[in-house]
């Protein structure tokens, strides 16, 4: 038995039986990671201490008989929440000197639950890319071949769950910064309804499309972290006060009956065949186990990467105005006067990519163009949330591929922001209409030699998250494509 | 649409980010090609529709009473300026 294959629902059972101790099973994580991580690029920061010290004490609580299902049960943190006492860096060299003072209430929520910190995992700078390029800390690699990227922005921890470097670990999702790297590395990833999750000490990108999801090898370990993170906090503001479902309890509810529809839109020119080929494949595996399929057609869903690179950029440019090298962050050498100090701090402390977003939602933001640039994109996000609204009354969930194609290599979309930025169209509806969506394993391609796996989307209504987790294992039920691990890392 | 290098300078002013000379050409070319593509938004059609500025239309803004709530932790969070003293943030001279 290798701890590192295992699921956390197994790992979870092997604590409570004692079969193995957290300590062993930490351990075992620290050791892969410290052998395994350095080529993958996995890790901004390994914690190595903390995680021995969190796994003693869920040992002493395992031995009164006494924790839930995640007691002892090693995890890896992005590195956009923060960590109290532990270096927070947004993968920025604007934050590469920031120690947390305080824990993020998904940091705080999962370690009540009793989980051990192995890490925080490297990110595209500030949650912007696709690709986990954008990084301070370098790019990060894709398990399933070292020469493409793993997806972004939750990239690390994409990576670190796919190598088993970690067990799950946490992700935000601001355009598809979950599902499109879940996708590239044959990983379950769902991200909530907006307002699901609390942003509390997340680091703010865009603040009306950010939320908090999971990356793990199924969607039984979704349904636990997931149940583990959400429920409301006084602390945020666009949280919904509202009871959060047992996901586990209801992951058994059966696929008959289930209407789903096919979004016609996302069969585009732009879908690679052989990705459109397992998709279909994916969804007449649901057909043959009872659900009713049809087409939907979201005519305004075409439009959503240009209103996403509005409304997105938008609030970023006013999110990010909080670095200003005074207070917390990267600050410039001898600066002349305070226009200085602003200027080189966040000149010198903010990567290419940061720049360009902060540029266009200034732009966008500036006296002349708000009309024609913001408002005519909030308009546009109406349309498209009410697309999908008009969908959820003829359907239960909506279905398609998460991304275009599968992982490119590293440094061949990295000249031209745009061709970047189309990686996201699959994705970027649902964080314009706050929907919740999961990717999950849905076969493989064979590119250069390799086998690269392939990601189903499922979108579903406001707060349908129970549903598509239950969806997903039910599927998963049918399949193993989501058992399949990279060979290196097996 | 073609964004000038002084519209690109502007833009980097107005958002208080240095941008090197050699920086400056790639910029004025990617945000060039940025804002042709959010053109597209034009093709719309959004006559009598409403902006929508939350993804949840039904959530209102929820308010607190006016209570601290909250201990003084200046000293922690000072912890991450470059530049203080006496509990204060240190920047350069702003009046002579």
């Amino acid at each position: 038995m290798s701890l590192h294959t295992l699921t956390v629902a197994e790992l979870s059972a092997g604590l409570k039986a004692r079969r193995f101790s957290s300590l062993e099973l930490t351990l075992h994580f620290l050791g892969r990671i410290e052998k395994m991580s350095p080529a993958l690029n996995a890790f901004v920061t390994i914690t190595a201490d903390r995680a021995l010290a969190d796994a003693r004490a869920a040992d002493e609580r395992l031995a009164r008989g006494q924790g839930g299902p995640l007691t002892g049960v090693p995890i890896a943190h992005k590195d956009i929440f923060c960590t109290d006492g532990i270096l927070t860096t947004c993968a920025s060299k604007m934050l590469s000197n920031f120690v947390a003072p305080y824990d993020a209430t998904v940091v705080e929520r999962w370690k009540a639950a009793g989980t051990v910190l192995l890490g925080k995992t490297n990110m595209d700078e500030f949650a912007m890319g696709s690709s986990n390029e954008t990084s301070f800390y370098g790019p990060v690699c894709n398990p399933w071949d070292p020469n493409r990227v793993p997806g972004g922005s939750s990239g690390g921890s994409a990576a670190a769950v796919a190598g088993c470097l970690a067990p799950a670990a946490s992700g935000t999702d601001t355009g598809g910064s979950i599902r499109q790297p879940a996708a590239l590395t044959n990983l379950t990833g769902i991200k909530p309804t907006y307002g699901r999750v609390s942003r509390y000490g997340m680091i703010a990108f865009a603040s009306s499309l950010d939320q908090a999801g999971v990356l793990t090898r199924s969607a039984e370990d979704a349904a636990l972290l997931l149940g583990a993170m959400a429920g409301f906090d006084p602390r945020d503001s666009t949280s919904v006060d509202a009871p959060v479902p047992d996901y586990v309890a209801e992951l058994s509810r059966p696929l008959a009956g289930l209407r789903v529809g096919v979004i016609r839109e996302f069969f585009d020119k732009g879908l690679d065949p052989a990705v459109g080929a397992l998709v279909q494949d994916a969804i007449n595996a649901l057909r043959a186990a009872g659900a009713t399929v049809r087409d939907v057609s979201l005519p305004a869903l075409p439009l959503s990467v240009p209103t996403y690179y509005v409304v997105a950029p938008a609030e970023c440019s006013s999110n990010l105005s909080r670095f200003d090298g005074v207070r917390f962050g990267h600050r410039c050498e001898s600066p002349r006067d305070l226009l200085d100090l602003y200027k080189r701090s966040r000149g010198e402390g903010f990567g290419a990519e940061v720049k360009r977003r902060i540029m266009t939602g200034t732009y966008v933001l500036s006296a002349g163009y708000y009309d024609a640039y913001y408002l005519k994109a909030q308009k546009v996000r109406q349309l498209i949330a009410a697309d999908f609204a008009r969908a959820f009354g003829e359907v239960d969930v909506v279905i398609g591929p998460t991304s275009p194609t599968p992982a490119f290599a590293l440094g061949s979309k990295t000249s031209d922001p745009i061709t970047m930025y189309l990686n996201d169209i699959y994705t970027i509806g649902a964080n314009l209409a706050g929907l919740p969506a999961i990717s999950i394993p849905c076969g493989f391609v064979q590119q250069g030699g390799r086998d690269l796996p392939v990601g189903l989307q499922l979108v579903g209504p406001h707060f349908a998250e129970s549903l598509l987790l239950s969806v997903s294992h039910q599927y998963q039920r049918l399949t193993d494509w989501h058992k399949r691990l990279p060979t290196e890392y097996a | 649409m073609s964004l000038t290098r002084a519209q690109v300078e502007g833009i980097a002013h107005l958002a208080r980010l240095e941008i090197t000379e050699a920086q400056l050409p790639v910029y004025v070319d990617s945000l060039s090609r940025i804002i042709d593509l959010v053109e597209q938004l034009a093709t719309a059609d959004t006559g009598g529709v409403e902006p929508m500025a939350h993804p949840l239309a039904e959530q209102v803004q929820r308010l607190r009473a006016d209570e601290v709530t909250e201990s003084d932790r200046h000293d922690k969070y000072q912890q991450n300026a470059t530049a203080v003293a006496a509990g204060l943030y240190l920047v350069p001279k702003v009046l002579d």
